[in-house]
Parts: C-alpha cells; sequence; structure tokens
C-alpha cells in the first residue's frame, strides 16, 4: 500500500518547508498570519474557514502614530502602469481562468483612481511577493475569494496611485493638491483646464506612496456597480487571446506523456524503438510522478508526433502494492460505513429517532459520484530549465506553491524561479493542486533533460484522456440521515452521517481545514446550515488510492443538495409550502430571505399558474458568504426532467460588476445541472478510470442550459463570494420539482438514466 | 508538401498526410486560434471551415484537405457574417474563459450561413456540438439570435 499513503501522506517537499516568509511586521495579527507562521507555506483557505470574512488588520493602511512602511501589496508601482498616451495598465495578482476578476480588478482600482475606462487594461503578474493575498499570504486564488478579499486592498492601490497623480499635479500647476480635482483619467484645476494622467505618471510615480487613503463611500462610486463588458471580451471572440497551451518558444519541445493505468504504478519496463521511429520524436524518458509513481515522458517537436507515439510505445507497469480501487465496492464499503459511530462533528440529542410510539421517520441515503473538471483547455505547462535558474508559463491558481514545488524538483530556491501566470481556459478547482501534479510532472521531465544535456522549454500537453484519467476529482460521497419529524415540520431528531474522502488531509490545508479528524471542506453547508435544525452530525473519512480535489462549491456540492431536499420532504410531509417552510426556518437568516423572496417574487411562484404538467422546485443555499436562491420551472418528458426556467435571487452584498455575476450565475448553474446528467460520473474498475473523453464523461451541452432571469439584491455591504456560489442550489431545486410531479425522491446525483 | 489555401493564401506544409489540420495550423504555422480541446471531435474547439463548411480539425488528415480551402477563426471577421457573429460576441459578452469561444464562433457563422434566421431549436440542435464548461451558452444563444437580426 506504499504508494497510496504516499498519495495521502503528501510530505511537504523541502522547498514548500523553506518557503521564505512574506515580510510582515512583528507582531501582525490575522488568521492568515497566524496560519502562515503555523505552516511555514501560507495555505490558503483561511478565509473560506472563516466565515464573515474577517480582514487581516493589516489590510487596513497605516495605524495612527508612527505610519509602518508600505507593505509590498500596497504600492500601486507593482499594480499600475499608465504611458504616456494615458493608457492605465492595471496588473493583478489572481489568475482570471473566466470568473471575470481581469475586469472586476481593475474596476476596484479604477474607480478610486478616477481612471477613464476606455483607457484601462489588464495583465495577470507572474509569481511575485507584492501578489501574495495579503490575508492568505500565498499568491493564489480559491473559495470564491478574489473580490472578497481584494476589495479593500485594490481600491486602496487606486487612491493612492490618484493622490500621486494630484501631488504629480500640484506641483506642475503650483496649485494646492486640495484645489484640484480628478475625473475621467484627468487631473481638473478650479478654471477647468485638464491634465491627462499619461503626461503626470512619470512625475506621479516619483511622487512619495501616501500610506493613508480615504476611499469612497460606495454612493460617489461612478463605476463599481455597474454592469461592465469584460476587457478581454474582444481578444477571446477573435482567437487572439493567449492561452497557456498556444505558447511558442524558440527551440520548444512538446511533451505527451505516458501515465500509469492505475494510480500510484510504476513503469516495470519499456520498448521506445517504436515510438522513436516516429519523425519527430526525439527521446523518451522515464519520470517520477505524483504518489510514487512514475511514467513516460514522450518529447517531440510537435504534439501530433508525440501523441502519436504515445500509441506505440510498449509499457509494462508495475501494480504491485497498488489499491485497486472499484466504484461499487467503494459504495458498499462507504454504505457500511454509514451505519458505525464515526468522528463526531457536531452534537445533539438524537434519542427521538427511537421514542416510543415511534414518530414519523424520514430514513435517506444519498450518493454522489467521483466528478472531473474537465477545464477546456487541457493541463498544460511549459519549463524552460537553465541549472541554475527556471522560467515557468502555466495557467496557475496557486502561484506561490507551483513556484516552490517545481523549485523543490529542480534543486532551486523559489527566487530562482520566474513562474508566468498564463491565461488559462477554465479550472474549477483543478488548478490548485496542493501538489501541483501537473506542474511537478513538467518539472521532472525538464529536470530529466537537463541531466541528459538536452537544453531549451519543454511545453508538456495532458491530452483529454489523460485530463479525464488524472484523478483529482470530487470525491465520492455517501449521506445517511435519520430524521424524525412531527408531520407539522418540527424536527425532533436528525442525524446525519457523511462519509468520503478527505480533500486536505495530508496537504498543508489540513491544519486548520481538519479538526478532531474530520475534514470542513466535505461538511460545509451541514455544519454551518442556517436551518435551525438539531443536527447531530458524523463523519468517515475512509482512504483511497484515488487523488482528491475541491471542484466548484466544494462541499456545497453534495451538501446543498441533501440540505435542500430533506428540508423540501419535510415541508411536503407536513403539508407546508415548501417556501414558506424555509421562510418560517430562517427567519433570522435576512440575506437567506432577502435572496429568496427575490427570486420567488420574480418567478411569480405561488401567484402565476404554471402550464399543465409544470411544477416549482425552490432552493436556497448559502457558501462562500454567498447566498444563491433558486426558483426552476420543470417538466418530465420520457421520465426525465425539463428545466424550462429558472429564476435566481441573489445576495453578494455590494455587486461589483453585475454584468459578471449574471455570467458567473449563469455559469455556475450549469455546471450544477451538469451534475445531475445521466452519465456525470467517473468510476474506476479494478483500479482503472472507466472513462476516458467527453463521449463517456458527460458534462452539460447548449441544450441542457435554461433561461434564466437573474435578481441581486441591492446592498452597499462589502461584497461576498460569487465565483461558486451559484452551483449548489440548482440540483436539489430540480429535483424538488421532480418530486411535486412524480412523488418520488431522487437522492442521488447524476439523476436517473 | 501538401497544398492548400488557407484564409485566403496559398499554403504548402511539408508533415506526414495523416497530421490532423488542427496540429499542422498550431505547430506548423503557429496560429493558436484554433483550439485543442478533446482530440475526439466531441468537443467542438478546433472547429474550422473547410469549402465553407465547419469541420473538426483534431480529426481531420491535412492530406484529405489538399487543394481546398481552409477558414480559421483568425480570418473570420473578414467574412460578413463571421463580422456579425464576433461583433454580437462582444456586445452580449459571451465570453469567460474563452477557450471554447473560436470553435463556437466558427460553429454558429457555419449556421448562420445555412440558416440565416435560425429557430431556437436550430441554435440549440447546431450549437449542443459545441462544449463551454464554464457554462456560457445562454449568451452564446443570445449573441447567434441578435447576430441573426443584424444580418437580416
Amino acid at each position: 500500500m506504499r504508494p497510496m499513503l504516499q498519495y495521502l501522506s503528501g510530505e511537504l517537499p523541502t522547498a514548500l518547508a523553506e518557503a521564505p516568509e512574506s515580510p510582515a511586521a512583528p507582531g501582525e495579527g490575522g488568521l492568515g498570519r497566524r496560519v502562515f507562521l503555523k505552516l511555514g507555506l501560507a495555505a490558503g483557505f483561511a478565509l473560506y474557514a472563516a466565515p464573515g470574512g474577517a480582514q487581516d488588520a493589516s489590510v487596513g493602511g497605516s495605524a495612527p502614530g508612527a505610519p509602518e512602511p508600505l507593505k509590498p501589496f500596497q504600492q500601486p508601482s507593482a499594480f499600475v502602469a499608465i504611458d504616456a498616451d494615458g493608457i492605465v495598465t492595471v496588473t493583478i495578482g489572481k489568475i482570471d481562468f473566466g470568473q471575470g476578476v481581469q475586469t472586476a480588478l481593475p474596476m476596484l482600482v479604477a474607480e478610486e483612481m478616477d481612471a477613464d475606462w476606455s483607457k484601462v487594461r489588464c495583465e495577470l503578474a507572474p509569481a511575485g511577493e507584492a501578489y501574495k493575498d495579503p490575508f492568505f499570504h500565498i499568491q493564489m486564488v480559491g473559495g470564491s475569494t478574489s473580490i472578497k478579499a481584494s476589495w479593500q486592498q485594490y481600491r486602496e492601490i487606486g487612491a493612492r496611485m490618484r493622490a500621486m497623480l494630484v501631488a504629480a499635479a500640484a506641483k506642475q500647476l503650483n496649485t494646492p493638491a486640495a484645489q484640484l480635482r480628478t475625473e475621467s483619467g484627468s487631473v481638473v484645476t478650479p478654471d477647468g483646464r485638464r491634465l491627462g494622467y499619461g503626461a503626470l505618471a512619470q512625475a506621479a510615480f516619483a511622487e512619495p506612496v501616501p500610506a493613508s487613503v480615504a476611499l469612497k463611500d460606495p454612493s460617489q462610486f461612478k463605476l463599481i456597480g455597474k454592469p461592465v463588458n469584460r476587457l478581454d471580451a474582444r481578444a477571446k471572440s477573435s482567437g487572439r487571446q493567449d492561452f497557456g497551451i498556444d505558447l511558442q518558444l524558440p527551440g520548444q519541445r512538446t511533451v505527451v506523456m505516458v501515465h500509469p493505468p492505475v494510480f500510484g504504478g510504476r513503469v516495470a519496463r519499456f520498448d521506445a524503438a517504436p515510438a522513436l521511429a516516429v519523425p519527430g520524436v526525439e527521446e523518451v524518458l522515464q519520470v517520477p510522478l505524483s504518489g510514487g509513481a512514475t511514467g513516460l515522458a514522450i518529447v517531440a517537436n510537435g504534439f501530433w508526433p508525440a501523441r502519436k507515439a504515445r500509441e506505440l510505445v510498449k509499457v509494462e507497469w508495475d501494480l504491485s502494492g497498488v489499491e485497486r480501487v472499484d466504484s461499487a465496492a467503494q459504495l458498499a464499503q462507504f454504505r457500511a460505513l454509514a451505519r458505525q459511530p464515526g468522528i463526531a462533528v457536531q452534537r445533539a440529542d438524537t434519542a427521538a429517532l427511537t421514542a416510543k410510539p415511534a414518530p414519523a421517520l424520514i430514513t435517506a441515503e444519498f450518493t454522489f459520484p467521483y466528478l472531473a473538471h474537465t477545464p477546456m483547455e487541457p493541463l498544460n505547462c511549459t519549463i524552460d530549465f537553465r541549472g541554475d535558474r527556471c522560467t515557468v508559463w502555466v495557467g496557475s491558481q496557486f502561484q506561490t506553491v507551483d513556484q516552490a514545488q517545481v523549485a523543490g524538483v529542480l534543486g532551486l530556491k523559489p527566487e530562482q524561479v520566474t513562474l508566468h501566470t498564463m491565461t488559462a481556459g477554465g479550472g474549477f478547482g483543478r488548478r490548485a493542486t496542493p501538489t501541483s501534479d501537473y506542474v511537478v510532472e513538467a518539472a521532472q521531465v525538464a529536470k530529466a533533460r537537463h541531466a541528459a544535456g538536452k537544453t531549451g522549454p519543454v511545453k508538456m500537453i495532458w491530452t483529454r484522456e489523460d485530463d479525464v484519467r488524472g484523478g483529482y476529482y470530487r470525491p465520492t460521497h455517501l449521506h445517511r440521515v435519520e430524521i424524525a419529524h412531527d408531520r407539522q415540520g418540527g424536527v425532533l431528531a436528525w442525524k446525519h452521517v457523511i462519509v468520503g474522502q478527505s480533500i486536505t488531509m495530508g496537504t498543508p490545508f489540513a491544519d486548520f481545514m481538519v479538526k478532531n479528524g474530520a475534514d470542513a471542506t466535505m461538511t460545509e453547508g451541514v455544519a454551518e446550515s442556517a436551518y435551525p435544525f438539531p443536527i447531530a452530525l458524523e463523519v468517515h473519512h475512509p482512504k483511497a488510492n484515488v487523488p482528491v480535489l475541491w471542484w466548484r462549491s466544494v462541499g456545497h456540492t453534495h451538501t446543498a443538495f441533501v440540505m435542500e431536499t430533506l428540508v423540501d420532504e419535510l415541508a411536503r410531509a407536513g403539508k407546508l409550502d415548501p417556501v414558506a417552510y424555509r421562510r418560517q426556518l430562517l427567519a433570522k437568516h435576512a440575506r437567506h430571505l432577502a435572496a429568496l423572496d427575490l427570486a420567488v417574487a420574480k418567478s411569480g411562484y405561488g401567484k402565476a399558474t404554471l402550464a399543465k404538467g409544470r411544477a416549482w422546485g425552490v432552493a436556497v443555499h448559502e457558501s462562500f458568504n454567498t447566498v444563491v436562491a433558486y426558483v426552476v420551472e420543470v417538466s418530465m418528458k420520457g421520465g426525465r426532467p425539463v428545466l424550462h426556467r429558472v429564476t435566481a435571487g441573489v445576495h453578494c452584498n455590494l455587486a461589483v460588476n453585475p454584468r459578471t455575476i449574471e455570467a458567473q450565475v449563469q455559469g455556475a448553474l450549469v455546471m450544477g445541472i451538469g451534475m445531475t446528467l445521466p452519465g456525470a460520473a467517473i468510476t474506476l474498475k479494478n483500479g482503472e478510470v472507466e472513462q476516458s473523453n467527453w463521449h463517456d464523461y458527460r458534462v452539460p451541452i447548449h441544450v441542457d442550459a435554461p433561461p434564466v432571469d437573474l435578481h441581486i439584491v441591492p446592498s452597499a455591504d462589502p461584497p461576498t463570494g460569487m465565483g461558486e456560489c451559484g452551483v449548489p442550489p440548482i440540483a436539489p431545486a430540480i429535483a424538488n420539482a421532480v418530486a411535486a410531479l412524480t412523488g418520488k425522491r431522487w437522492r442521488s446525483l447524476p439523476f436517473p438514466a | 508538401m501538401i497544398s492548400f489555401r488557407l484564409n485566403g493564401q496559398a499554403q504548402q506544409v511539408d508533415v506526414p498526410g495523416d497530421t490532423p489540420v488542427l496540429w499542422v495550423l498550431r505547430d506548423t504555422l503557429g496560429m493558436t486560434g484554433t483550439k485543442f480541446g478533446c482530440g475526439v471531435a466531441v468537443c467542438g474547439a478546433c472547429t474550422v471551415h473547410v469549402d465553407g463548411e465547419q469541420r473538426r480539425a483534431c480529426v481531420t488528415p491535412i492530406e484529405s484537405v489538399a487543394g481546398q480551402q481552409i477558414t480559421t477563426i483568425e480570418a473570420i471577421g473578414g467574412d460578413r457574417i463571421g463580422q456579425a457573429v464576433q461583433e454580437a460576441w462582444v456586445k452580449h459578452d459571451v465570453v469567460q474563459c474563452g477557450y471554447c469561444q473560436s470553435g463556437q464562433i466558427m460553429a454558429a457563422v457555419a449556421l448562420l450561413r445555412h440558416r440565416p434566421q435560425p429557430s431556437d431549436a436550430d441554435i440549440d440542435a447546431a450549437m449542443s456540438a459545441n462544449l463551454c464548461r464554464c457554462g456560457t451558452y445562454v449568451r452564446i444563444h443570445a449573441a447567434v439570435k441578435d447576430a441573426a437580426r443584424s444580418l437580416a
């Protein structure tokens, strides 16, 4: 079982353990800082672990009295460039893989700068000190925090830049700064003269950076809160946007991998001769992979020769000692575990379940399969290793982690690794691997080539089959729930057991995501449910030789389905209206109520008469501090649900870019619909993944996407998450409509074929 | 040497005849607007036009298009329908990650060539062969309809 254990133990590579700490003032507080100190490497999801999004004390500008020197993440020079024509380029520390921060973060800067939006551009930052998230202390995207965690930081950068432009103008005009105002990319004098930012830029950057700046009140916003089109819309509509996979460097070679058929498998022997006979193929290298596995790297002068050669390499695999997971057996194992005492996460009295006379009981088991992310752009990474330094180009969601992991493989210090963040074709969590699996793989190839005396950059491209079979899936889960109730909506007892692999155990994230042996990324959505039920929650984390990972909305992908279908079932058992029942239960949760009420009101629920054969379905769920409510209209055709319309109510506090929020909800709910589609499952037989590409791993297509009416609850409070929150409530809303139409409770995803 | 026309220009490449058009474009000619998604003609990211008809470049051997006209995303804006589709894409802010959108646009142009005023069902049928993991389908749908209106 050694290889399996290696997958699970995920020992921190030396380079990670030695990653330099961010230079922060002694005694600086904040959960993120403490986590950072504890781990040596800041492991990312601290905000996510602290609902409410506590702000790091260090973010709020200078303290009264002697001002602290500004930190790199507070310096405009790292984030803003202004050319002579007044083009403002905002460099953001986050990757954009569709979620729209490449537009929304520049909006935050431009708002406070009073920049001319038509002259604002955006670039993605390489791995660098200034771009580490001030809360997480690493450079990363995760937990739907890009706007939430940057809200103050990026506005302050804009405000500082504006102050420096005004100071420069004041000197040039010999006018007190207080008499100058700014507007649309210019400093304006009391008599109406305008000095463009382009002309002032050079002098402005020579001005001292103000420690403390006043930020606008939301009522003064001109840009924030307006629907703004994406800055990259035109490039991405004309084939001009370069992604990581599009990189072309002089002397570059393309690498296609040969992975073992079972996770942790090792090359016993191989015959490369037939592969080397393919014109363009240069070498076949054996390389170490994650978790003690080994594989082969086929190096060629392009993708096609390498891909062709892969079919010709003869490999004999050593699978001894490697656990071979079988999905059917695993589910039986989970089912048996769910009936045994687990690790208590939340305690409550469950005596009512066995009381005499017996109350009304609901006993339900829910199952959820492994899910692959399959972002459209196949995973890839380009590395140019020069012995004493290295350059990496990758669509990384975890720049600091990937940089350190590459350094570890190549025997370099992180600062000897330049990591360029490439625009990425989707991610959904797959580009945030604590093990940096595919990036490390590319580094191993670069290392092996370098050892063989070869030079020049290598671009490793995973095929879709590598991706579908490559692990790092949303884990398989089983929930077993027993509820005693009074047939009037009153819950007397609720025993809830969740079984599933831990995502974070064995990674640097475990220290704060795992408490008493229970992984919070599995229980979120049940453990912090807004519903006032007396939930006794236990978990089991069986190990399995399948690497697992967060998948857009993480634990909420399954917990929302369980909670929202059970709430619906309780309402119907009590002959209560499902909306009225939820409103009663959520009486103390104003944001839940506001989102739900908005969706209900706009949908016509309870007022409009539906076409014959249609029913409403409702669900509301909070994730990443944002509440999303869906009201859906469904009919049945051939035993399958047809989704006619979705009305969404969203409470994400202040909506920075409503256009992006609409896009995120439209897209997230399509991904959520995807979880319901028969065929949306990764299964294993004898250790091998049974699916290989999109023909047998079902993802949503054009015709699966329903019309969506989106409504955002107005708010001026600091924004909360948006990238993932639209996923969780759609599957239960559909299932609830199906139950209304058929009387059948579908308890598993995907839905029956 | 295999000869064909690419975006209106004569083109010759010296590659094995079984090399897919996708990899001739991307690796031999350095034209990366056409994307690799699945390699088995199920996702549509690699959609190009061959003599005006949409084709999955990832499974189309270059020798099979000798002498024919290949049009890619890089040149589709020079076409009246292509330009209308691209403008509709920008106006509707369709893209998210953007990776599938070259293929989506090529598929939409092919649809509008055959059906200048497609119904919702026509759009569903034609565009369901192109995957988008970000789920931009609602906006794609609206943009196709808008492009059709602008061309009417």
